[in-house]
This record gives C-alpha cells, structure tokens and sequence, in this order.
C-alpha cells in the first residue's frame, strides 16, 4: 500500500469484502430500503429490558449474521472493530465480550462504519491480520436517551432534526474472496464550521464530507465521473443539500451521482422523519443492506463511501461549544 | 476559503423554519381545551363544596394526575407532538417533563435511576420557580405591605 497525501492510502492487494450483513428496527424496515436488510426486528426492544441492551443485542445479531453468511467461525477473525454512539461504546463491548475475538473499541460518531473499514484494511495492507470484523450500531430509543430528551416528553422536533436509525451493519474484510474491494481510502480531517444546532447536525457535517471528497479526488486524480455513486453517511436531506452547495462553489460537478443514506433510508412524507436518518447504523445499514449487495450483483461498480460524525458530546454542547465533525471515504469496486 | 458567516449563510438558506403560525394556533386551541378542562374541575370541586383555595388545588392535582397516567400509557407525547406549548406552558407539561424522565431512567435502578434523574427536565423550573417566588415575596414585604 502507498500513501498518496491527503489522508490517501491506495492498496496493492485490494482488500475484500467478505461477508456483510444489516439488522434494522420496524421503522427502518418500514421505509423504501426496508426490503434490502437482511433482518427487520419487529421488537423495538430487540426481546431485552433496556434500549442499550436492545442496541447492543442488535449489533450482537449482524455480527453472527456476517460471520454465518461467510462461513466463518469467531477463532477464523484476526481483530474487530466496533463502536457506536454510546458512552464508552457500550454496544459494541457487550454485544462483542462472547466471541473473544481481539477487540478494539472505535469512536467516530456516526462515521465508524467508514472509520473502521478504513483501519481494518489498513491492518490488512500492513499485513496484519488474514480477516478483521467491521461493525457499527444505533438505536433511536437510546440515542434519544442520551442526547435529547425522554422518550415520551411531549415536545415537537425541529425541522431540521434527524430521527436516529435503528440498526446495525458489519462486515468481514480479507484478502481471498471475489469483492467488492477496498481499492482506496481517505482519513479525513476534523472540520468545524461553528454550527452550534445540535438540531441541525447535516449542517454541521456537510463540510467535513465535501473536505473529505475534495481531499480523495486531488489526491486519486478522480472525479464523479469516476464513480457510479458517492453517498455520504447521513447528512439528511439539508445536509444533503447544503453538500451540493458546497460543491458547486467548489466548481465541482456531481453529474447527478451524489447521494445521502440518510435522506434516503426513510420516506419523509409517510414516517414523520422531517430531515430524515441519522446515526451509525443509518449508513451502515445502507452500506451492508443495499450498496454492497447491489455491487455484488453489479448494479454498482465503483461506489465512494463517505460515512459522517459529528463529535460533540451532550456536555459540549452544554458549555456551548460548536459542533467538530468528521467523515472518512470508502472506495469500493465490483 | 468559507468563512463561517458565509457558511452560516448557506445553512439558514437549506434549512427548514418551523410553521410559527400554525404551532402558534395549535397551541392556543389544545392549550385553551385544556384550560375549560381545568375551569371544569374548579368549578365541580367548588359545587362539591370544596372551599376557593382547595377547589384551585385539587384542579392542579387532578390535571397533574391525567396528564402523568397519559404519559405512562405513550399517550402524551402525540399530543404534545401536536400541540407543542400547549401542553407543555399549562401544568399538564411540568406533569410530563417529571413522569417522563422517571420512566426513561427506570432501568437504572429507583435510586439511581428514577429518582435521581426524574427533576432533569422540570429541575429548572422548580429551582427558578422558588427564586423568582423569593424575590417577588421580597418586594410585596418591602414595597407593598
């Protein structure tokens, strides 16, 4: 592998993608993707007595669910890679502790699922390891819990509030296996516009995306003309929209395959989403439910995955500081 | 370079702006019903026989009962997803914000959880509430007596 600058690592041996799953909640199930993933749980409890025990048992069930739909036994991975937006990550330690694979605890906000397919291939290129486990979850009932306010306080979202997906992606990542591969990824750099609306969080991310896209393309030579989709993590529909703003001052046309998972995981109109997805499990699930799926059947060839975080902290926000984002890029091919 | 102003610009551009007018008559309809729902009780409890003082109570009391049973059985929160302040500005709303929280944190234990975190949301109120009771009971000793 070479680094190209820019936060760029090219492989020579391009790592695989294995095996994937995603496990969603009923309202993810509900909306135009429901039919991709591999399993909708009805449940919002996921059969457990807490939400995070609810988030973590979901994230438990992709994990065996990539690992089954590969063939693969917990003793057959080298290292995983998870977090989720818990304090201290708890979804992932728990619904990790019974595999007793090495772990390594991940925190990039909504943007892990990019954050840890970029270190897992990383390890793989420096020969590390044969096959690394990739996961990521959230939940809306916990996530509510911890950053907003109580579930049944009677308050009204804002318009440009995003509702947290219900979910959990993963992934195996090896060197054998027919793809899609990791031709390239780019680290990005914590960008901080000075938004301060924890209501508005596409509009707090939206720039590290196109920083992050801009930094991929001046250090590849690429452009949208090389990709058939470039989908950030969920920056919802403003964020979205700011995004392609933000580009075309940049001068840099997205010839109509710019794409967001989180405006497109709900049907705004029909689930009262108002911005639409947000959350780990919001581009993760989109990932391992519908994007790596549509590139095994070749509907997709090149694909550049750009998940999203936003880096505050309930706390932050308190002592009013602005809202420091992130987001990591993915470059995918059949 | 972006400066931040410019980028603030952009963002007020795509963002959306919530509809002032109709959570504002929303709010004063619900608001309002739940008002004549109080006149309702007082004046009920005053025909039972319940003296002015205690008739005012007892209509708290019983709003506070209605509005904590509706937010236990997931009732609440549509209706304040509808009508905003006006359930949230009439007790029915400091009613919510207690119960809310006191079931969301029950996982936690009943120390830890219900009855450490059940005044997060309405702990403000009641803190300033008895502030500004303290100094308008300053001002009626000094000025007004």
């Amino acid at each position: 592998m070479k680094n190209l600058g820019n936060g760029t690592v090219v492989f020579d041996k391009r790592p695989s993608v294995l095996s994937f799953s995603a496990v969603v909640g009923k309202k993810e199930g509900d909306g135009p993707y429901g039919k991709y993933f591999d399993e909708v749980e009805e449940d919002a409890y996921f059969g457990q007595e807490t939400w995070e025990k609810a988030e973590s048992e979901n994230l438990r069930r992709s994990v065996g669910l990539t690992l089954k739909k590969g063939g693969f036994k917990a003793e057959d991975i080298d290292f995983s890679l998870s977090g989720d937006l818990l304090n201290q990550c708890t979804s992932s330690g728990y619904a990790l502790r019974s595999l007793g694979i090495p772990f390594l605890g991940i925190y990039g906000a909504c943007s892990t699922m990019a954050e840890s397919m970029l270190l897992g291939s990383l390890i793989l290129g420096g020969g590390g390891g044969k096959r690394i486990l990739c996961a990521t979850s959230s939940n809306f009932c916990s996530a509510e819990k911890q950053f907003r306010t109580p579930l049944e306080y009677g308050g009204q979202r804002t318009p440009n509030a995003q509702w947290t997906v219900t979910g959990s992606g993963s992934v195996v990542l090896g060197h054998e296996g027919d793809g899609p591969f990791i031709d390239c990824v780019t680290c990005g750099k914590i960008v901080d516009m000075g938004i301060k609306d924890i209501g508005n969080m596409g509009a707090a991310m939206a720039p590290a995306f196109t920083d992050t896209i801009k930094k991929h393309f001046d250090a590849t030579g690429r452009d949208f003309s090389y990709y058939d989709l470039v989908i950030s993590g969920d920056l919802g529909l403003i964020g979205k929209s700011i995004a392609e703003e933000l580009f075309q001052r940049d001068k840099i046309d997205t010839l109509g395959k710019y794409n967001d998972c989180g405006a497109l995981i709900f049907d705004k109109k029909t689930q009262d989403t108002h911005a639409g997805g947000s959350g780990c499990g919001c581009a993760a699930s989109m990932l391992c439910g519908y994007i790596l799926p549509e590139m095994r059947k070749g509907n997709l060839r090149r694909v550049l995955f750009a998940a999203t975080g936003a880096l505050m902290s309930p706390t932050s926000t308190m002592q009013g500081e602005s809202i420091p984002s992130i987001s990591h890029a993915i470059s995918l091919e059949a | 370079m972006l400066t931040q102003k410019e980028y603030q610009k952009i963002v007020d551009k795509h963002s959306g702006k919530s509809p002032i007018i109709k959570d504002t008559l929303r709010a004063f309809f619900v608001g309002g019903l739940i008002c004549t729902l109080g006149e309702i009780f007082r004046k009920t409890y005053l025909s039972a026989g319940l003296g002015k003082d205690m008739a005012g109570s007892a209509t708290a009391i019983t709003l506070i009962f209605i509005a904590s049973v509706l937010t236990a059985f997931g009732i609440f929160d549509r209706i304040g997803k509808y009508a905003g302040a006006g359930t949230l500005v009439p007790i029915t709303g400091f009613s919510n914000a207690v119960t809310s929280p006191a079931m969301e944190f029950k996982s936690e234990g009943m120390v830890p959880g219900t009855a450490t975190k059940i005044f997060t949301v309405a702990g403000p109120v009641i803190v300033y509430g008895t502030l500004s009771s303290v100094i308008a009971g300053i001002i009626y000793i000094l000025f007004m007596r």
